[in-house]
C-alpha cells in the first residue's frame, strides 16, 4: 500500500449575504484612494484645460510669466524657467545625497556597531520624520551662511566654468545652496532605503569573501554593492520625487527669479512649486488658472518618477 | 615538573593596548596639526576645521600606512572616506536637532502656550504672545483629518490583507503612488474643488488636504500590522463558524488595536508640519475659534511660516519656538508609535 503525502486542500468559501456586505464596504473603502488621486488629476487638468488649450506647448517652453490686472495688456504664462530651475536645484541635491546616503547606510550597516549603531539608526528614522518646514528654517537661518561661503569658493576658484560663473558676489538663496538643503532632505529617505536594501545582502555571501581573504571593504564592493545596485537606484529616485514637489524648504531658502538661469551659484532660481505658492495669495482668476495648470504639470511629474521609483523599490525589497 | 607550558590563547583581534595608545596619539597629533593649518591659514569657522581634520587624517593614513600591506592600506582609506561622508550625512540633522533647540528656548515661556496673538503684534516683547490658538487649530485640523482618513486607511488595509479581491495589486499601487503626490498640489485640489467653492480658507478644507497626504501612511502601516495577524487566528474563527466580516471584525482587528493606533499617529507625525497645503486650504488667524467650516484658521506650521515671512528679531525667535514644539510634537507621536508597536510584536 502506498501512502500519499497530503494535498492542501483549496479553501472553497460560500460568502453569506452579510459577508458579501462586508466585503463590498472595504472594497469601496479601498478604492476612495484610486477615486482621490483620479479626481485629482482630472479636476486639476479640468481648471487649467483652458491655459493649455490657448498656450499649448508654449506653457511649458514660455519664458514669461506676467499677470496684467488691467484690460488691454494681455497676460502670458510660460513655466518653463520655473521648470528647468525645479530640476536644476533637484540634481543639485541628489548629486550630494546619493554619495552621502550610500555611504551614511553603509556606515550604520557596515562599520558602526552597538551603541553608535543604534543611535545613529534612532538619528535615522527622527530625521525622516523632520517636518520640511524646518529644514527650511534651518536652511535660511543657520545653513545659509556656511553654504554661501562655500559657494563664494567654487566661484572664485571655479569660476570659468560655466556652471559656477557668476555676475554678482551675491551667493546666499542661490540653486547651489537650496539644492543642499533639499539635499539633506531626501538623505533620510534614501539612507533607510540603502539600508533596508544592503540588510536584505546574503550574510554567507559577505562571509564567503570574508573566508576568501577579503577585506571589509572588499566584501562591499563585490557583494553588498552590486546587490544592492537597482534597490538604492530606487530609494535615489524615491527622494527624487520628493525633492521635485518640495514647496516651503525651497521658498524659503530660493529667491525665485523668473528667468532661464544655469548659474547654480547665482542668488536666483525658479520653482514650480514655490511659484505657486508665491503667486497664489495675490493672483488674479485667470493666474489662478495658470497656476493649477502648473500644479498639474508638476503633479505629472513628480508622479511619473514615484511610480518608476516605488516599482523599483517594490521588486528588489520583494522577499 | 615538567617543561610543557600551557599555550594561551592569543586574541589577534583583540585591541592591544599599543593600538589604543598609537590611535590616542595619532588624534592628538590630527588635532595639534589642524590647529596650526587653521591658525596659519584662512580656514575658519565649523567647515574650516571639518576640512583640515579631514585632510590631515587622510595624510597621517598614508604616512602611517606604508607598514601596512596594499589591502590593509585600501581598507583604512575607505573606512576613512566612508566614515567622513556618512559623518557629512548625519550632521545637518544634528545642526538641525541643536539650533531649534538652542534658538526656540528663547521664545518659549509660559506665555508662548497660554496666550495668542489676538493683542500681540509679533514685534513685541517675547513675554507677550504666543501660539496657543496655532496649536488648537493644528490639533483641530489634524483631528478631522485622522477621523476622515483612518477609516479609509484601515479599509484599504483589511481589503489588502482579508479580501484579497481582483484590485489587489492596483489598490497598493495606487497607494505608493499617492505617497509621492506633493503637498502644494493636494492643497490645489482642495482649493479647486472645496475652498473657492465654499466661502474660502477653513479649517475642514486644511483637513482635507492634510487627509489625502495622511491616506497613504495610514493605509500602508494598516496593512504591515494586519500582516502581523497569524493566519492560525482567522482559520480558527472560521471553524467555529464565523462568517469573514465577524472574524475580521471581532478577532483580526481587535488583535492588532495597538498597531492601527500606531498607524494613526504616524499618519498624524507625517501631516503635522504640513504647510504648503494650509497656506491654500486654512489661511491664518491671531486667534482660535470653533469653527470648522467658517472663517480661516492658524496653524503651528503656518504661524511659523508667517513669523519667519515677517523677519524681525522678535518674529524670527517667535517662529523658533514654534518650529521647536512642533518638533517636540513630532517627535512625542514618533516615540509612542515606537512603544505601541513593539507592542503586537511580543
Amino acid at each position: 500500500m502506498n501512502t500519499v503525502a497530503p494535498i492542501k486542500r483549496e479553501m472553497h468559501v460560500v460568502h453569506s449575504r452579510g459577508d458579501k456586505v462586508f466585503r463590498g464596504i472595504v472594497t469601496a473603502g479601498a478604492l476612495t484612494s484610486l477615486v482621490i488621486l483620479g479626481l485629482i488629476g482630472s479636476f486639476l487638468f479640468a481648471r487649467g484645460a483652458q491655459v493649455f488649450s490657448q498656450y499649448g506647448l508654449k506653457f511649458i517652453t514660455g519664458t514669461n510669466w506676467s499677470s496684467s490686472m488691467e484690460e488691454g495688456i494681455p497676460s502670458e504664462f510660460g513655466m518653463g524657467p520655473m521648470l528647468v530651475g525645479t530640476i536644476i536645484v533637484s540634481a543639485i541635491a541628489l548629486l550630494f545625497a546619493v554619495p552621502m546616503s550610500i555611504a551614511g547606510a553603509l556606515y550604520i550597516e557596515f562599520y558602526a556597531t552597538g551603541r553608535l549603531r543604534r543611535i545613529l539608526s534612532g538619528l535615522l528614522d527622527l530625521a525622516a520624520a523632520i517636518p520640511s518646514l524646518i529644514f527650511g528654517l534651518w536652511g535660511i537661518q543657520v545653513f545659509t551662511n556656511f553654504g554661501q561661503n562655500w559657494a563664494e569658493f567654487l566661484a572664485n576658484r571655479l569660476g570659468w566654468f560655466p556652471l559656477f560663473n557668476t555676475i554678482s558676489d551675491n551667493y546666499g538663496r542661490s540653486p547651489f545652496v537650496a539644492g543642499c538643503v533639499l539635499a539633506s532632505m531626501v538623505v533620510p529617505i534614501t539612507t533607510s532605503v540603502a539600508r533596508e536594501v544592503y540588510s536584505r545582502t546574503p550574510r554567507e555571501l559577505i562571509d564567503t569573501c570574508y573566508a576568501l581573504g577579503g577585506s571589509k571593504w572588499g566584501a562591499i564592493k563585490t557583494v553588498v554593492l552590486p546587490f544592492g545596485k537597482s534597490g538604492v537606484v530606487g530609494g535615489a529616485m524615491l527622494g527624487l520625487g520628493r525633492a521635485l514637489g518640495e514647496t516651503v524648504a525651497v521658498y524659503l531658502v530660493l529667491n525665485l527669479n523668473f528667468r532661464y538661469t544655469f548659474r547654480i551659484l547665482e542668488s536666483e532660481g525658479g520653482n514650480v512649486a514655490s511659484l505657486i505658492a508665491t503667486r497664489f495669495g495675490e493672483s488674479s482668476s485667470e493666474e489662478l488658472t495658470a497656476l493649477v495648470a502648473a500644479g498639474f504639470v508638476l503633479f505629472l511629474l513628480t508622479l511619473s518618477v514615484n511610480m518608476v521609483a516605488s516599482a523599483i523599490v517594490a521588486r528588489t525589497t520583494r522577499s | 615538573m615538567s617543561g610543557i607550558t600551557i599555550p594561551q590563547p592569543t586574541r589577534p583581534w583583540q585591541r592591544k593596548r599599543a593600538d589604543t595608545v598609537r590611535s590616542a596619539v595619532s588624534a592628538g597629533l590630527v588635532g595639534v596639526i589642524s590647529i596650526v593649518i587653521v591658525l596659519f591659514t584662512g580656514f575658519a569657522g565649523v567647515d574650516g576645521w571639518a576640512v583640515t581634520v579631514l585632510l590631515v587624517s587622510v595624510l597621517l593614513i598614508f604616512i602611517r600606512g606604508r607598514k601596512l600591506s596594499t589591502k590593509e592600506r585600501g581598507n583604512a582609506k575607505i573606512q576613512l572616506v566612508i566614515t567622513a561622508a556618512a559623518l557629512l550625512a548625519f550632521a545637518p540633522w544634528i545642526s538641525i536637532f541643536g539650533s531649534v533647540l538652542v534658538k526656540g528656548i528663547v521664545g518659549l515661556k509660559l506665555n508662548f502656550v497660554t496666550s495668542d496673538m489676538r493683542t500681540t503684534v509679533p514685534d513685541d516683547e517675547l513675554n507677550m504672545g504666543g501660539a496657543l490658538h496655532a496649536m488648537l487649530g493644528s490639533m483641530l485640523m489634524v483631528m478631522m483629518a485622522t477621523a476622515i482618513t483612518l477609516p479609509l486607511g484601515i479599509l484599504s488595509g483589511v481589503y489588502l490583507t482579508e479580501i484579497k479581491g481582483r484590485f489587489t495589486f492596483l489598490v497598493r499601487f495606487v497607494i505608493q503612488s499617492m505617497s509621492g503626490v506633493p503637498s502644494i498640489v493636494a492643497g490645489l485640489f482642495v482649493f479647486t474643488t472645496y475652498v473657492s467653492a465654499t466661502h474660502g480658507p477653513t479649517a475642514f478644507g486644511g483637513s482635507l488636504a492634510l487627509g489625502i497626504l495622511m491616506l497613504p501612511t495610514v493605509a500602508r502601516t494598516s496593512e504591515e500590522v494586519l500582516k502581523l495577524v497569524p493566519d492560525d487566528l482567522r482559520s480558527a474563527s472560521l471553524a467555529l463558524g464565523a462568517r469573514q466580516w465577524r472574524t475580521t471584525l471581532m478577532v483580526v482587528l481587535p488583535t492588532v488595536r495597538s498597531g492601527l493606533i500606531t498607524a494613526a499617529i504616524l499618519g498624524v507625525a507625517r501631516v503635522i508640519g504640513e504647510t504648503a497645503p494650509l497656506l491654500l486650504t486654512a489661511g491664518s488667524s491671531t486667534a482660535f475659534w470653533f469653527n470648522p467650516v467658517k472663517g480661516p484658521i492658524a496653524s503651528l506650521p503656518i504661524y511659523v511660516f508667517g513669523m519667519l515671512q515677517i523677519g524681525t528679531e522678535y518674529a524670527v525667535n517667535r517662529a523658533w519656538s514654534g518650529a521647536l514644539v512642533l518638533m517636540l510634537a513630532v517627535f512625542a507621536l514618533f516615540f509612542t508609535a515606537r512603544k505601541l508597536g513593539g507592542k503586537d510584536k511580543r
